[in-house]
């Protein structure tokens, strides 16, 4: 619940009256409110925590997070996909 | 080195765990405040690959197993009334109340609704307005920015059937009681990178003053902790208490403004007590009066809680990082994930529940 996984960001769209945006965590798609980092765009790499996006990241770390969270399982149980 | 090709980058893990043998001296005790750090640290072996003499000390930063006894009672008397959807992270379910736990409410006919977002809770709310729905909002500084905006969301949307039971923890009063504790052994901390995301590393400067403690903001990757471990003994080793930011590519010295300013006007900051550990002054938030309409205690009266713990269960030693989760004789035998006695043994962040992970048939062994 704690940890936050690195996303992409796929599409913005805006849901009563918040920036929110579809993210692409390595395969899963969740939508994400992008109100705390409203500058996020369309191809952008983000540390979602809990349905909200945090900060932005660079593609090179988000990817190798990304990988790290999967090889252990820790992206199952982060988003509550397991 | 048994685990070593299990980095990411073996080859700078190597590189960093050399740095690090060349660097120290003498014994060190460290502290690792962020539960997801505990669980790297176990199941990567990297106590283990440190140099003789330097410990890692497991601290309290596992939001689940911190949750107060009164509250979890609090959470599943409410979430076993028959008008209430009572919505939570996944990771409470199991954790023990004095009696029961949410994941048998659901099992006799309570609505228990695992989400992976508050803001699942809200749209519950919006599609059920004969029930009252409630989200469980706990967690660090991560999860705060997230569950104020589901009141802001729902002031917006007039949502009458909306509430959040609040239990939030802090991460600067912990380390100072940590640090005031007569029985404190820590020399240096990892601070957690991800609270420092929301909210910048301002309120470590006067930790490192006042104690004279380095504080290293460090992520949860295995390679990020070794890194983090470095830097504090570097520090450590050459006399100096100093804050520094291991983990750039997450964190600003300002953190997250807008999220800052959400949580600031949600939220104040309250005396919080925290489960095995005790009560911690100013060290958690609760819905600021303004907000006091969304408050799931004051529109639920729940009243004659009496809470009592396993007599078994010596969480508090473990969250204090006094022993470690082997050294209780529960572990493993009567306490297990799918049998808990403390909440440690639950959630992906607590330190039982790693050790019960990683290390169960090391500890057999020995
Ligand atoms: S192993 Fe179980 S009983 Fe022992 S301290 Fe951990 S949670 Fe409590």
């Amino acid at each position: 619940m704690c940890l936050g996984i690195p996303g992409r960001v796929e599409r913005r769209f805006e849901a009563d009256g918040a920036p929110m945006g579809t993210v692409d965590f390595g395969g899963v798609r969740k939508d994400v409110c992008l109100a705390y980092v409203p500058e996020l765009q369309v191809g952008d790499w983000t540390i979602v925590h809990v349905g909200f996006a945090l900060t932005r990241l660079d593609e090179a770390s988000a990817k190798e997070t990304l990988a790290m969270m999967r090889s252990v399982g820790m992206l199952d149980s982060e988003l509550g996909t397991a | 080195m048994k685990y070593l090709d299990e980095f990411a980058d073996p080859v700078v893990a190597r590189r960093l765990l050399n740095d690090i043998a060349a660097t120290v001296t003498r014994p060190w005790a460290l502290m690792e405040v962020c539960g997801g750090q505990t669980h790297t640290i176990i199941r990567n072996g990297i106590d283990q690959l440190l140099p003789d003499g330097v410990e890692m000390i497991h601290g309290p930063g596992c939001p689940v197993c911190v949750t107060p006894l009164e509250t979890i009672d609090r959470a599943l008397a409410i979430a076993a009334r028959p008008e209430v959807i009572f919505c939570s992270f996944g990771d409470m379910l199991r954790v023990p109340g004095s009696s029961d736990d949410l994941f048998r409410v659901k099992s006799r006919g309570g609505d228990v609704r695992v989400v992976y977002s508050p803001l699942d809770a809200v749209r519950i709310a919006q599609a059920n307005p004969g029930k009252q729905v409630v989200f469980f909002g706990i967690g660090f500084e991560t999860t705060a920015p997230a569950n104020a905006m589901t009141v802001l969301l729902a002031d917006r949307l007039g949502l009458a059937n909306f509430s959040l039971l609040v239990s939030h923890v802090l991460v600067p009063p912990a380390i100072t009681a940590i640090m005031d504790s007569p029985t404190r052994r820590v020399q240096g901390f990892l601070a957690a990178g991800h609270v420092c995301t929301v909210m910048g590393m301002s309120e470590y400067q006067p930790l490192v003053e006042r104690y004279q403690v380095p504080i290293v903001v460090t992520g949860f990757e295995p390679l990020d902790v070794l890194e983090g471990i470095r830097r504090v003994l570097v520090q450590l080793e050459q006399g100096r208490a100093e804050l520094d930011n291991a983990y750039p590519r997450a964190v600003s010295r300002e953190g997250n403004p807008e999220a800052r300013k959400v949580v600031a006007d949600v939220f104040t900051v309250t005396d919080r007590n925290w489960r095995g550990i005790g009560a911690i002054p100013n060290s958690g938030w609760r819905l600021a009066d303004r907000w006091a309409g969304y408050d799931a205690e004051q529109r639920f009266d729940v009243t004659g809680i009496v809470t009592a713990e396993s007599e078994h269960c010596r969480s508090g030693e473990v969250l204090q990082g006094l022993i470690k989760p082997v050294q209780c004789e529960a572990f493993g035998v009567e306490c297990t994930p799918r049998n808990p006695l403390g909440a440690p043994m639950v959630s992906s962040e607590g330190a039982c529940a790693a050790y019960y992970q990683f290390r169960r048939l090391q500890a057999a062994a020995s």
